[in-house]
């Protein structure tokens, strides 16, 4: 898609910027609360500094006679007060917080890799983009974020959204875009040299332009590039059901909890999917032999990883795997095969920077 | 006796000074033995002088030369975002500068200022002639000194650290190849213990060290401060050095602490940095709320409102501070159980904040507010830090803090903490301390010039970053492109700061301007009532003429004729009969004087120790490991040298008159000794350094559940228990021969303390043994292990060289079986040293079999 399409980034002066997602104003009124009981407080301390040095300065006319009583209702309102301010901060906090934290179930999931110093973008359906995100207007959208280097962090101001983005580990971000536009994309934590041009834009699409763009000239889905990846390395020759199989079944694996040989389950999540292709022996379920190689040699960056993942949690979606695999062969057919990349070289991205 | 009873009885005993002066001629020759006692040497010899008030000044000015050089990086940081698109400094050569600017301004500023002026002031404070250790004192400065430069220096050479002053890996340790950061570590480590030496010296001084009769309720607000930040210091730097001896052994030596693909966590760096980060801040922040604690009373004529609850909030603001670190780590994605502890402890810690400046309120209130310079800073910072404090209790909230964090809300946010809190008070405290220095005042006139200069100049740079934040900004970019919408902001707090530096400029020559002319200020210039304003203008090395017996908490407002008193030497040792210096020690809770303490005399044996010292760092930072080994023998032959010559002599006579009818012991060994304090304190640091390695390996199997790796070839059980039994063995012997050499069983102490050094040699060899088969290269499991096992292997051979030092002093002559200082502090450190060796062999042979 020619940059030309995407609308231009607003550029009018404001204090703050753009409440383009679902939580930021839900953020924002946080941030007011907290702003009028800073301001209060810083108010009234000023005053008071300045009054009492000025009123009671040496050689003034005032009367200095201590009140020598005690007030109990003052003294009791002015310990309750602040608690119950920051008990209310608080509670708020938490409730906000929560909000932002969990992403809701129907989110749609897109890829993100950090590295020194570019933000990499894949969409499940098979469009790369780099230093751009296109996303559909009114959508929850889930991002699993990894870095190929450095720590990096997402930051999208008008979403106020911000989370670090780690090596070896995946975190995840979500935002429900509510304004069609183009929004700034910053890293936040500094990554070395060229942290200050590792900027990209986040394009809020309707979901009629998204469609079209989705539609424009892509790759193969990441699922489909992580199949031919799969058969390549040979792991279907144990994963596969039939009288071969010395591995688990990886068909409905993703999200559910696996027994573990030593006892206690485990999430398979992204992170766990990650850890056993490259560690297969740290977390072994139970009723296997730790027979598997790992692949950490094999596999030469997190994007080719991302394509692994994708497929193993292809699996798990919707259709049992025989259906699932025949409508892919499907798609091998009516798709040319593209060889995969060799290693070290980078797949063909949409959108790639000038 | 009961509590009450001991207390009456202390009352009642209440100790007045002599009735009567001694007869004039009699003052002048005391006077004259005590000058001559206390002379500060002459000429080139200057800088060998140890003296609380020479190391005091030279520390000071070198904490403020190293703000200026931070200043300077800060300004040319302006300069180069105060337009878009700047290319005034490149990326690499911003970055360093950045990196710098953090942290000379916290390592080589904030910290080491308080240290060097509380050197300066406190034993005056304190009415004591010298710390306890004043050598301790000039070793810390010139180590200091030595550091400072060399990390300093490092920007002219384009080689200087980039990793910003928090160095998170994995971008330090991968992506930065050169010698930046191991300048940052390692000059900033050496910098660090520095710090610590002086801190176990200010509580020492602190605990041991008041005159008689100052009770612990009426200790001076400042030395509470000190004594709680002091502490801080002891608990919060050793994480630090415990990162850094991590990153460091991963840059040089390839051991993935912080490497995800080898089982490592970079975020394990993110934890040990801000245990030690967070606290840091309030290490900053209550030095110099204490200043405030004391220019506020003096000025607003009238006793401190709330002694009690400041010191309470004080020391819960200290405890406090350990439980916040996580909220500069809220975007790494940890669970919501964390967040929401360190959220609510983050917001919690506003309260004793909030006591303490409504305390100060509260005396305005009652008192009579005189218009100086020194109270406008003061104030004009409490309000600073005001507005930076509430925006703490902000961003302490975690959908907030997703927002601002690490952007220039942040920035904002410290600066007006660490300025308003750290940088105000400091200069109005040069406004009220400088007479003490020089003997003469600061103008009235520029400092208020400098004042308004500085707080309309500060507002001006950092109130906008607020905004740039909020907008967007991330902090630590070198230059935004035109339409961000960043570029008003940005050039007004560019010449906000050039306005700040305006002031500072004033204030600077206001300091250096020649004061030739100017007459000497009288004394006690600003009517206050502590001891330091006892000083004479200009002051006498002997810090006070008489050292008095205290009755409450302003003595020079409450006790009458207290001056006259001091200074006709009718309190305590108003004389140096035997021409040494010499200084009281009293118990710790009531103050009752219990030794007369000798502190050694000018030399050059501290500066060569620092200069080696520093060179084995130096050296190691280029990786030169010949002349690193060298420089490192060379320092610690010279440390034996003044172990050797300067420490523990043996007095010419037990006890001796101290004036007043009191007669005291000249030497005190055990718990008695400021020594066994000192060393006592140490090691409390040295564990939890330990204490903070211990912590990566239980970090690692917390988050990995193959932690340790199964199947692993770990130490195994053999040989760590093996080793672990024979140091324990050695201990023990320590421990016996303390005993045989107070029994003066000679062949004993001889035999007991030969085989402990044997079974030292030994045990540290299983140990050794055990893991010598590990890779540490492999993954972080054997790495770690490693580690722990070379950390209890060094700590034994520092333990075996005591064990002989004592051999040898024992043989000397220099310790007998009365005067045992020296065993009795090696007896406390293999106590520790047990410890550490029980612990590791625990750890790395014990806990894989319940894992």
């Amino acid at each position: 898609m020619p940059e030309t399409h995407d609308p231009p980034i607003d550029r009018s002066f404001r204090l703050f910027p753009e409440q383009a997602s679902s939580v930021a104003g839900e953020v924002d009124a946080v941030y007011f609360f907290l702003l009028a009981v800073a301001a209060f407080f810083t108010v009234l301390i000023f005053v008071l500094i300045v009054y009492f040095a000025l009123r009671y300065r040496r050689g003034a006319n005032v009367r200095r006679g201590h009140g020598g009583h005690t007030n109990y209702t003052l003294e009791v309102a002015w310990c309750l007060v602040p608690f119950g301010l920051t008990m209310v901060m608080f509670f708020w906090g938490a409730k906000v917080y929560y909000r932002i934290n969990l992403p809701p179930a129907e989110a749609a999931e897109v890829y993100v890799l950090a590295k020194q110093w570019m933000w990499k973008f894949q969409h499940p359906e098979g469009k790369r983009e780099i230093d751009r995100l296109h996303v559909p207007l009114g959508r929850p959208i889930r991002l699993k974020m990894i870095s190929e280097d450095a720590i990096h962090s997402f930051y999208v101001p008008a979403f106020r959204v911000k989370n670090d983005v780690l090596p070896s580990r995946y975190t995840t971000v979500w935002f429900e875009p509510t304004k069609p536009g183009a929004y700034h994309l910053f890293c936040a934590e500094y990554c070395g040299t060229g942290h200050s041009k590792m900027v990209g834009k986040v394009v809020v699409l309707r979901p009629a332009e998204y469609a079209d763009w989705l539609a424009g000239r892509t790759d193969e889905p990441l699922a489909e590039a992580g199949r031919r990846m799969f058969e390549g390395f040979g792991c279907h020759t144990c994963h596969d059901p039939g009288p071969s199989q010395r591995c688990p079944p990886l068909e409905g694996l993703y999200g559910s909890q696996v027994p573990l040989a030593e006892g206690g389950f485990v999430e398979a999540d992204e992170d766990y999917i990650r850890e056993s292709i490259l560690d297969p022996r740290a977390k072994v379920r139970a009723g296997y032999r730790p027979i598997m190689p790992t692949f950490e040699e094999q596999i030469d960056d997190e994007e080719q990883m991302i394509l692994l993942i994708e497929y193993i949690k292809s699996l798990s979606r919707q259709r049992p795997r025989g259906a699932q695999l025949r409508s892919m062969e499907n798609a091998d057919e009516a798709a040319p095969q593209d060889p995969l990349p060799p290693p070290g070289v980078r797949p063909p991205m949409d959108d790639m920077p000038e | 006796m009961t509590e009450h009873e001991e207390r009456r009885r202390s009352e009642a005993e209440d100790i007045e000074p002599l009735p009567q002066a001694p007869p004039l001629e009699v003052q002048r020759a005391q006077e004259e033995r005590l000058l001559k006692a206390w002379k500060t040497p002459e000429g080139w010899r200057y800088w060998s002088a140890v003296n609380n008030s020479e190391v005091g000044k030279w520390y000071t000015a070198a904490a403020f030369g190293f703000l200026i050089f931070g200043g300077v990086l800060a300004l040319l940081m302006r300069i180069q975002l105060a337009v878009p698109g700047n290319t005034f400094l490149s990326a690499e050569r911003y970055n360093q500068v950045f990196t710098l600017h953090g942290s000379v301004m916290m390592f080589l500023f904030a910290v080491p200022i308080f240290e060097a002026f509380s050197i300066f002031v406190l034993p005056e404070m304190l009415g004591a002639r010298d710390l306890p250790f004043p050598r301790l004192s000039a070793y810390g400065f010139w180590s200091f000194l030595i550091g400072g430069i060399f990390v300093c220096g490092s920007i002219f050479f384009d080689a200087a650290p980039r990793g910003g002053w928090f160095m998170y890996p994995p971008l330090t340790t991968d992506y930065q190849p050169g010698v930046g950061a191991d300048i940052w570590l390692l000059g900033l480590t050496f910098i660090e213990i520095a710090s610590i030496a002086a801190a176990v010296e200010l509580i020492v001084g602190i605990l041991k060290c008041r005159p008689p009769g100052m009770r612990i309720n009426l200790i001076p607000l400042y030395s509470w401060y000190i004594l709680v930040v002091a502490g801080m210091i002891l608990f919060a730097f050793p994480p630090l050095i415990a990162g850094d001896i991590l990153l460091e052994v991963e840059r040089a030596f390839d051991w993935p602490f912080f490497d995800a693909a080898r089982g490592g966590d970079p975020l394990l760096w993110q934890h040990l940095f801000w245990i030690f980060g967070h606290p840091e801040v309030y290490i900053v922040f209550l030095p110099s709320i204490a200043l405030v604690a004391m220019i506020v009373p003096t000025f607003a004529r009238t006793a401190i409102v709330g002694y009690s609850w400041i010191v309470l909030a004080a020391v819960g603001t200290g405890f406090l501070s350990f439980g916040l670190w996580v909220h500069h780590m809220f975007t790494t994605g940890l669970p919501g159980i964390s967040l929401g502890l360190f959220s609510a402890a983050s917001e919690a810690v506003a309260i004793p904040t909030g006591v303490q400046i409504f305390c100060f309120i509260a005396t305005l209130l009652v008192g009579r507010v005189v218009r100086v310079a020194a109270i406008k800073f003061v104030l004009g910072g409490l309000a600073t830090f005001v507005i930076g404090g509430l925006t703490g209790v902000m961003v302490a909230l975690a959908p907030f803090d997703f927002q601002a964090h690490d952007t220039f809300f942040v920035v904002g946010h410290l600066h007006y903490v660490l300025v308003g809190g750290a940088v105000f008070p400091i200069i109005g405290a040069f406004y009220y301390y400088f007479p003490l220095a020089g003997g003469k005042k600061l103008s009235e006139t520029l400092g208020t010039i400098a004042f308004w200069l500085m707080f309309v100049g500060f507002n001006v740079t950092f109130l906008p970053m607020h905004l740039t934040g909020l907008r967007g900004m991330p902090r630590r970019v070198f230059t935004y492109p035109a339409d961000m919408g960043f570029d008003v902001l940005n050039l007004v707090s560019s010449i906000g700061a050039f306005v700040l530096a305006a002031g500072f400029c004033v204030f600077l020559w206001d300091v250096i301007r020649p004061k030739a002319k100017q007459p000497i200020s009288e004394r006690n210039p600003w009517g206050a009532g502590t001891l330091e304003w006892l000083a004479e203008m200009p002051d006498k090395p002997w810090g006070v003429r008489s050292i008095p017996e205290i009755d409450g908490r302003y003595p020079l407002w409450d006790q009458p004729n207290f001056m006259r008193d001091v200074d006709e030497g009718r309190f305590y040792l108003p004389d140096a009969e035997e021409g040494l210096r010499e200084t009281l020690v009293t118990s710790v809770i009531d103050a009752r004087p219990i030794q007369c303490l000798r502190v050694p005399g000018p030399t050059f044996l501290t500066f060569f120790a620092a200069l080696f010292t520093g060179g084995f760092f130096i050296f190691a930072t280029y990786h030169w490991w010949l002349p690193a080994l060298v420089s490192g023998v060379i320092a610690l032959g010279t440390i034996l040298v003044w172990m050797w010559t300067g420490t523990a002599p043996i007095p010419e006579k037990a006890s001796k008159d101290v004036g007043l009818g009191l007669t005291l012991p000249l030497y005190a060994s055990g718990p008695k000794s400021v020594g066994w304090w000192a060393m006592f304190i140490t090691m409390l640091g040295d564990l939890t350094a330990f204490v903070s390695l211990v912590f990566g390996y239980f970090f690692y199997w917390t988050v990995h559940d193959d932690f340790p790796p199964d199947p692993s070839p770990g130490p195994g059980i053999f040989w760590p228990v093996i080793g672990g039994v024979a140091l324990l063995a050695a201990w023990l012997l320590t421990v016996l021969a303390r005993r045989w050499n107070r029994d003066d069983r000679s062949t004993l102490f001889y035999l007991s303390l030969l085989a402990a050094a044997g079974l030292s040699v030994g045990g540290a060899g299983a140990l050794v043994v055990g893991v010598w088969n590990l890779e540490p290269t492999t993954h972080v499991y054997p790495a770690i292990v490693w580690l722990l096992v070379l950390w209890t292997v060094f700590h034994v051979a520092v333990g075996v060289m005591m064990l002989l030092y004592c051999v040898f002093r024992r043989l000397a002559g220099r310790m007998t079986a009365r005067y045992d200082i020296d065993m009795a502090n090696v007896a406390l450190y293999w106590h520790f040293a047990a410890l550490t060796v029980f612990i590791t062999v625990a750890v790395i042979a014990g806990f894989p079999l319940v894992a």
